[in-house]
């Protein structure tokens, strides 16, 4: 369970989140969507307390994320294709990870097989494909056998079986009672993997819905998204001066 | 539910230090840098030795020369033991799995102010006994038993450790390889030739200068223009700049986003 209250973050003058209020729920996966600069990964952040909050907060299974006693056997999370070393191993990277939690060893090959790296993982990172990259990036969320997993784009550069891979392992990860919470670019992608959605707009909530009541709006899932992102913006122009009073 | 979270404890400092030293080790640059460091500090002592020719110099003081140029290598590994994160992206790996971000420059500096240690003490003690073994005939080598010697080499290798440290500061403050290896060369190199150019009485309190002019001096500086710090005072003001550089990084580290 994921729970964010009234989180907002500016940039200067940016407004990238806005006053966000949502659950992630366990036992389902759920899509975060939204447009370039949405705010999903601002929000992704602020949730993994790698950026603090102007107000409000994000709390997982009630702590916040810095009060959390084993970080990666609670929470997994995939936020950019690359978020390692180029000059070291998968290998070295994952058991790095794992010295820090606590983690067994054996609990790195395991992962490493799950993933389909085993025979690559002692190769420099940095000769990875953005496929690889990403598997390694599953891998890391996958580490600690974490009750909650959030995926910032976790198909960037994974190829169709990729794609079709990381559904099926999203989906049986949620059946297995975990909380899923995966950003996409893809509507359709989100479409065929999750059960709800968390759509937002210039950083703020635009929809909290099932997938299949968010695609009866319209002919399709893609354009139900797109009407409510194109209100979105002659919403908040219309809104911006009441915005300041809340 | 699979999961093993909300198992018993939770993670200490020990973790933290086990993950840096995995991090560290696994970095090949991280040994071709240090290899090079020992064999340039050796080499130095060498070429010092075969060309000295008065045996009334600091002959211990000129075979740990090779140590001064080993601060920068040792320095720029500092900065790039926290900038490399930054750079990769791996930075955020890393405060994800440790929130606790002071703990984590905390196992940093531990784990790399170990092992710049143990490098600059054996790149001071093989230095020594090169640059001695190198000497012409005629000339006797210092030896370890005669005073300050001893000192003078175990104090050159606290010194590289120390800038080491510093270069891990500045590292966490400035997050740019780039712009944290100018300032150090600039703190440590070019400052110290601007100084000894314009105001000798700064030129103590140089890094530079104190590790080459106060840690591995045996024979007090003849100069009577500037005073040098005695080495005990010295490693106390190097490691009173590791302190507050890594003390800012730390900081800045738990304020900003990552």
């Amino acid at each position: 369970m994921i729970e964010v209250r009234g989180l907002s973050k500016r940039y200067g003058a940016t407004v990238a989140v806005d006053g966000l209020n949502f659950d992630v729920r366990p036992g389902i996966v759920t899509g975060f969507l939204g447009p370039n600069g949405a705010g999903k990964s601002t929000t992704m952040r602020m949730v993994l307390g790698l950026d603090a909050p102007d107000a409000g907060q994000a709390r997982i299974r009630g702590s916040r994320y810095r009060e959390l006693r084993w970080p990666l056997r609670e929470v997994g999370a995939l936020l950019e294709a690359r978020a390692f070393h180029p000059g070291r191993s998968g290998r070295a990277h994952l058991r790095a990870l794992a010295a820090s939690n606590g983690i067994p060893r054996s609990r790195v090959e395991e992962v490493l097989g799950l993933v389909g790296l085993a025979e690559v993982a002692g190769r420099r990172a940095g000769r990875f494909s953005l496929g690889m990259g990403q598997r390694l990036g599953i891998a890391a969320a996958l580490l600690g056998d974490p009750g909650v997993l959030l995926l910032d784009e976790p198909v960037n550069g994974l190829d169709p079986e990729g794609i079709r891979w990381v559904r099926n392992l999203l989906r049986s990860l949620a059946a297995q009672g975990r909380t899923v919470f995966v950003s996409s670019h893809l509507i359709g992608e989100i479409g065929r993997t999750a059960d709800h959605v968390v759509v937002i707009g210039r950083g703020r909530l635009l929809a909290d819905t099932s997938v299949a009541e968010l695609s009866a709006r319209a002919p399709s899932l893609e354009e139900a998204f797109f009407e409510l992102t194109d209100g979105s913006a002659e919403y908040r122009g219309a809104l911006d001066s009441k915005g300041r009073t809340s | 539910m699979t999961t093993t979270a909300a198992t018993h404890g939770r993670y200490r400092f020990s973790h933290v230090a086990r993950m840096e030293w995995t991090k560290l080790r696994s970095l090949r640059s991280t040994w071709w840098a240090l290899a090079l460091t020992v064999a340039g500090a050796i080499g130095i002592a060498v070429a010092v030795g075969v060309n000295t020719r008065d045996a009334a110099a600091d002959l211990t003081n000129n075979a740990l020369a090779g140590i001064s140029l080993g601060l920068l290598l040792i320095g720029v590994l500092g900065v790039l033991m926290m900038t490399g994160e930054y750079s990769s992206g791996m930075i955020r790996a890393t405060l994800a799995a440790i929130p606790n971000r002071p703990l984590v420059l905390a196992a940093k500096a531990a784990v790399f102010g170990m092992v710049a240690l143990a490098v600059g003490e054996v790149a001071g003690f093989i230095a020594f006994f090169a640059g001695g073994a190198a000497l012409p005939d005629g000339i006797p080598a210092p030896a370890l038993g005669q005073p300050g010697v001893l000192r003078a080499v175990v104090l050159g290798g606290a010194g590289f450790c120390l800038v080491g440290l510093i270069g891990l500061g500045l590292g966490a403050i400035i997050r740019h390889t780039p712009a944290a290896i100018a300032v150090l060369v600039g703190g440590v190199y070019v400052l110290a030739q601007l100084v000894a150019a314009f105001t000798h009485s700064l030129m103590p309190y140089l890094p530079i200068a104190i590790v080459a002019n106060s840690l591995t001096v045996v024979q007090p500086m003849p100069d009577d223009q500037v005073r040098f710090l005695s080495p005990w005072a010295g490693l106390g003001m190097l490691g009173l700049y590791a302190a507050v550089t890594l003390g800012i990084g730390a900081w800045l580290l738990a304020r900003r986003d990552a």
